[in-house]
């Protein structure tokens, strides 16, 4: 399965390929919202998303409304990443269309239980 | 931490809780405890097993006893024994007791809740009509202090980010500070209490659902027989137990038979 993850953090985007990886993704990575959709336009065949929320250019939130609003990306399984913690956020994400929230800090063992209620385990 | 130290602790939890402690677990005894010696400001792991020693009766043998068990655990864990219960178990149970619509659950290895307010929670979005019956959900523990956690119903942030589906985090939890706490109607579906499996168990009553999920492991297998022996005689005709992934009662007590589901299984007893 191939992942794409739209991190502002080099170091996050790390720890977060390293623990794809281990459990089997091919991984690749953009550093903003922008960079995700350009991506994602020219074609590059993603199952997962992992996106966190701030992010200069175009934040995670517009990336995840932007991929909802495009039916060719129905299938992509979006999981914010984020250290945005309140309700409020949370509720506004999966209202646009992520499929799970994650947020920081977390334990790799908490991304690996997240992935299987994705069922990409 | 000395032989005759580490022995006195191994026998005192296998005595007391069934659990074995394999020669080699000095360092999980001696971590355990050293958490307990700052907690109790003790001066150290010997000060600590001298008083145990020398009054059998104080409380901090009790305290030893909750350090010295393992209460991980998270929300909706191994994901598959839930869709069992969602997609057969449940539907049965309910078609199975629909006449005096009454069902009796149990988890026997609580912790500090995660698993019964999963099933709650699986419950409330499945089959709420389940809520209005005569039902029961009784969840035990050998530790005090995690019961205390369990029925406050709150839980840390890394905690609710571990198998909780972030749907029903919204749904079902309420932001209070830094930590989300479930929400009060369904808590109190769960009657949480203090149970030592390896010990009586006076007030269980007939059971249509047996939780006892990555708990037996721990047990030697004399414990393990009158574990199973007792919800043998509990379980109500056509109810189920739940064992942990790497639990079975094969060649431990082979009056229950394995009902495979999907990608899981459970146990029940075979017909007469």
């Amino acid at each position: 399965m191939r992942a794409l993850i739209v991190d502002d953090s080099k170091a996050m985007r790390l720890i977060l390929g390293r623990a794809l990886k281990e459990v089997g993704f091919q991984v690749t990575e953009a550093g903003d919202g922008r960079g995700a959709l350009a991506r994602l336009n020219q074609g590059e065949d993603v199952d997962l998303m992992l996106v966190d929320w701030n992010m200069p250019v175009m934040n995670g939130y517009e990336l995840v409304c932007a991929v909802r609003a495009n039916a060719l990306l129905d299938n992509v399984r979006i999981m914010m990443v984020t250290d945005e913690t309140c309700l409020s956020q949370l509720e506004q994400a999966l209202a646009a269309g992520a499929n799970e929230y994650l947020m920081k800090p977390f334990t790799k063992e908490a991304l690996v239980e997240k992935l299987a209620l994705l069922g990409m385990n | 931490m000395n032989p005759g130290d580490f022995d006195y602790v191994r026998n005192f939890v296998r005595d007391q809780a069934a659990i074995v402690l394999e020669p080699g677990k000095e360092y999980l005894v001696e971590s355990r405890l050293q958490t307990l010696v700052r907690k109790e400001k003790l001066g150290s792991l010997d000060e600590l097993i001298s008083r145990l020693r020398a009054d059998p009766k104080n409380g901090l043998h009790r305290k030893v006893l909750d350090a010295m068990t393992t209460n991980e655990t998270l929300f909706f864990r191994d994901v598959h024994p839930f869709e069992a219960l969602r997609k057969s178990i449940l539907p049965e149970l309910m078609a199975r007791r629909a006449k005096e619509r009454q069902l009796r659950f149990w988890c026997g290895a609580a912790s500090t809740g995660q698993e019964p307010y999963s099933v709650l929670m699986l419950i409330a979005e499945h089959f709420p009509e389940l809520l209005g019956w005569d039902f029961t959900f009784v969840a035990t523990d050998l530790c005090s202090e995690v019961l205390a956690r369990a029925r406050s119903g709150r839980f840390n942030q890394l905690e609710v980010n571990r198998g909780l589906p972030a749907s029903l985090l919204a749904k079902y939890f309420v932001p209070q500070g830094a930590e989300w706490e479930f929400r009060e109607a369904l808590r109190r579906r769960v009657e949480f209490r203090e149970l030592n499996l390896v010990k009586a168990w006076p007030w269980l009553p007939g059971l249509d659902l047996v939780f006892l999920r990555n708990v037996m492991i721990y047990f030697d297998v004399q414990a393990k027989k009158a574990i199973l022996a007792n919800v043998r005689r509990l379980l109500r005709p056509g109810g189920y137990l739940l064992l942990g992934g790497a639990e079975t009662t094969f060649n431990v007590d082979d009056a229950f038979e394995r009902v495979a589901f999907d990608k899981t299984s459970c146990y029940r007893v075979k017909p007469a």
